[in-house]
């Protein structure tokens, strides 16, 4: 799932800055699953936002709400009246909720309360890590399904590099270097020579960097 | 001969190969690299040019390697994947090609986190796999990397770089093994304290018959203090420095330190030139240039052949 985080409250608190009457709009999803962006972070934001406005002696009103997704049109419509009766919105979605609501509610300000940070899952309880890149070009089944592009701090794709040691990568030692992880894997299932052959250069195309990426399926459209 | 460099006739008339390694500075400043050249010429086969070491910014290594070829010093440049995607690695190298550099050594890189400028985004459009045989298409087939042709390819002996201490140590060798796959001509080893362990891989290699197919540097380095060894032994990403080679260093006046340094880098050499397959040495002396021209000569390694 999009993994996200909740920006400081002094950022929060200078993006409001201009509005009096603000929407805190939640999102029931990926943000509620991370502890980011639910019905109970909208009201624990809400209710620091409004004592620090009553504290710094500033007249604001902070409504609360919460949809079930924020990035499908049917259940952000559902909240148009809360929304138009704001100055402005902060949206505890992901990035995608944001612009959905900018795109539904085209004179309203949008603005983000969380900082989308990453497709990945919890470890364990208030651990959450990293596991997806979406570089539209998936390797998995070649690395034992353990991903290098989105584990390996340099994306490499034909091996570990020098600065692994015990295990661990050489950007924090606290994380484990995903060659390592994918070596032990395939050794496991037998399928280490895997390794042998030469990846060819990746088509870094189907990533980022052909440009905001769109599927279309025919087959789907009405 | 793939380049024709003085480096690649060393290694291939049979000498062991001595190279060298210069660190740019940290400015615009050209009166040190004289300075540092000066130091290094005549007694290495070639001199390492590394690139934005350390992922610091520093003057960059082609400009440091034309100069180096005026004074008269064969340069090797390092080219990393993180600073560069494709089409500025290829641009660079032919022009470095055409500047008259011949050694090339291919990295990953130092990820950026550990410089200067840790917010930077890194490229890593390829790797140092990737890059090897880049360069190799671009030699020997005289085709970039998207399959166009070239007119005049640039002429590189190509050289990969490995460590033979870094996890998961049982697959280094392979690594290696996929690196003179790819196009490595050379290969120059992290730094060796470790000499037992360097041994088991030079075993391994050897029963690969990696050294068959490229010629194994043992990359070796002087350390300065107690302090440079406690550095490298905790806080260097794949060092590995056993306490014995720290308590040599201790076991001698503070003031006598650096000359033990200098003996202990000198009979590693001599341990190294012993093992099966090494079939020369890369000393890192990085602001110690001073100090190359001792060790080799304490390792019996002067003077260097002239072909």
């Amino acid at each position: 799932m999009i993994k996200a985080k909740q920006k400081p409250i002094a950022e929060i608190q200078g993006l409001i800055a201009p509005y009096e009457k603000i929407l805190i709009l939640g999102c029931g999803t990926c943000v509620t699953i991370s502890f980011a962006g639910g019905e109970k972070e909208v009201g624990l934001l809400a209710s620091s936002l409004r004592i620090a406005s009553s504290m710094a002696g500033l007249v604001k009103s902070f409504a609360e709400a919460t949809v079930q997704r924020q990035c499908e049109w049917e259940f952000i419509d559902a909240v148009a009246d809360q929304v138009q009766r704001a100055d402005a919105v902060i949206s505890l979605a992901c990035g995608i909720g944001v612009q959905a609501l900018a795109e539904r509610y085209p004179d309203k300000v949008i603005l983000p309360g969380v900082n989308t940070t990453f497709l990945g899952m919890a470890v364990e309880h208030g651990v959450l890590v990293e596991r997806c890149r979406a570089c539209g070009d998936c390797v998995l089944g070649l690395t034992a399904g353990i991903c290098p592009v989105a584990r390996c701090a340099k994306n490499l794709l034909n091996g570990p590099c020098g600065g692994s040691q015990n295990g661990k990568c050489e950007v924090d030692p606290e994380t484990d270097c995903a060659w390592q992880l994918i070596y032990e894997r395939l050794g496991r299932l037998g399928q280490l020579d895997n390794l042998t052959p030469i990846q060819p250069y990746k088509d870094w195309s189907k990533d980022y960097d052909g440009g905001p990426r769109k599927i279309v399926r025919e087959d789907l459209r009405i | 001969m793939k380049a024709g460099s003085n480096l690649e006739k060393v290694l291939s008339s049979g000498h062991f190969a001595a190279t060298g390694e210069l660190g740019p500075p940290k400015s615009a400043e050209g009166a040190v690299i004289r300075h540092k050249a000066g130091l290094l010429k005549g007694y290495v086969d070639a001199v390492n040019i590394t690139d934005n070491q350390t992922a610091i910014v520093r003057m960059s290594s082609i400009s440091v390697g034309t100069m180096l070829l005026g004074l008269g010093v064969e340069p090797t440049i390092q080219m990393t994947c993180r600073d560069r995607n494709r089409l500025a690695i290829q641009s660079d190298l032919l022009g470095a090609a055409a500047l008259g550099i011949q050694n090339l050594l291919c990295l990953t890189g130092d990820h950026q986190h550990f410089g200067n400028h840790p917010t930077a985004r890194g490229v890593y459009d390829l790797d140092s796999i990737n890059l090897l045989s880049m360069v190799k298409t671009m030699r020997d087939e005289k085709k970039f990397a998207c399959g166009e042709e070239m007119d005049v390819e640039p002429r590189f002996f190509i050289g990969a770089a490995e460590n033979p201490f870094a996890d998961p140590f049982d697959y280094r060798p392979y690594r290696l093994a996929k690196k003179i796959a790819a196009g490595a001509d050379f290969v120059q080893t992290q730094l060796i304290y470790n000499v037992p362990k360097f041994k088991e891989f030079m075993k391994r290699v050897v029963d690969l018959s990696l050294h068959e197919k490229a010629y194994i540097l043992a990359g070796v380095g002087p350390i300065k203090s107690i302090g440079m060894a406690r550095y490298m032994q905790k806080s260097v990403p794949g060092m590995d420095v056993p306490e014995e080679t720290v308590n040599r260093l201790k076991g001698v006046p503070k003031e006598q330190v650096r000359q033990e340094g200098i003996k202990q880098c000198a009979d590693i050499i001599r341990e190294c030139r012993e093992i099966p397959g090494v079939a020369g040495v890369h000393v890192m002396a990085i602001e110690w240039e001073e100090a190359v021209s001792q060790i080799l000569e304490l390792a019996g390694l002067l003077p260097r052949p002239t072909i």
